[in-house]
């Protein structure tokens, strides 16, 4: 959800004159979303610039951001080769869906709707 | 998407979540080099977790004031794979300040921008990219880099 908000903030700052950048590793969201220019670093989800103290990449990443920023003249997605260099089962592991964890992840959705149910009851809504 | 889906469905919840689509984009090219230009960051790091989740708002930040360590683990990330103890992974206040310092932008804006992750898309459209918009334009922001976990 974080990159479908940043997403349709990009989207509303260039209506307001500003150039934007979004630099992510969730392709399909911001590009189904589309804004102008997407940087994506194909890495697990919270490092979005490189991997925890890997400067280099995340300097890469910024730098090729603000590039794109100035050069580019029409919308564009860029994909950086930075990589991940831990266990390569990250992508097959995130939100994993199988017979060990399905009664937990039910009885965890059944907790997120009791819980939202008694936040909107408290007023805390949007 | 899909997994997100099947990982939402898995959950018991009935009816799959509307991602934002659009057909077109707005584009705004800079009208100066990249020496001349203001640069923003935009993130989904929490930087008030006191604030009940389902009601927090866009906030806009002096980078003065960035806290040390902001607050992450309410967020949809990687838990199992990595971290977000290095602040610089996903947000580049020291990278940005260097590049100020070496002249190759003109300097980083007065403040940086905290947009919550919100299911709906009209808190986001109507009241949340608004609130952003309206402040970079007071700080005269050239370009924002938006860096979603």
């Amino acid at each position: 959800m974080c990159h479908q908000s940043v997403s349709l903030t990009a989207r509303h700052l260039e209506e307001f004159g500003i150039a934007t950048v979004v630099i992510g590793s969730a392709m399909d969201i911001v590009t189904h979303c589309n804004v102008p220019r997407y940087l994506h670093n194909d890495l697990p989800l919270g490092n979005p610039l490189g991997s925890p103290g890997d400067r280099e990449t995340q300097l890469e990443s910024v730098l090729s951001a603000l590039q794109l920023a100035i050069s580019a003249e029409h919308s564009v997605v860029q994909v950086s080769d930075a990589a991940w260099k831990g266990d390569g089962q990250w992508k097959e592991n995130y939100n994993k869906v199988d017979q060990s964890n399905r009664q937990a992840l039910l009885r965890l959705g059944q907790e997120n709707r009791k819980k939202r149910a008694e936040n909107k009851a408290r007023g805390l809504a949007r | 998407m899909e997994r997100t889906r099947l990982f939402y469905q898995a959950q018991g919840f009935e009816k799959a979540y509307t991602w934002a689509h659009f057909e077109g984009t707005p584009f705004a090219k800079p009208k100066k080099p990249l020496e001349d230009c203001v640069v923003t960051v935009v993130t989904t790091a929490v930087a008030h977790a006191k604030i009940p989740k389902p009601i927090r708002r866009a906030e806009s930040i002096p980078f003065t004031e960035t806290p040390a360590r902001f607050e992450t683990s309410e967020l949809s990330w990687d838990k199992e794979t990595t971290h977000t103890d290095d602040r610089q992974s996903y947000f580049p206040l020291e990278i940005l300040n260097r590049l100020a310092g070496q002249r190759i932008i003109k300097r980083v804006s007065k403040r940086f921008h905290f947009v919550p992750t919100q299911y709906s898309h009209r808190a986001t459209i109507n009241t949340d990219a608004p609130s952003i918009a309206k402040a970079c334009g007071e700080d005269e922001v050239d370009i924002a880099l938006l860096i979603p976990l």
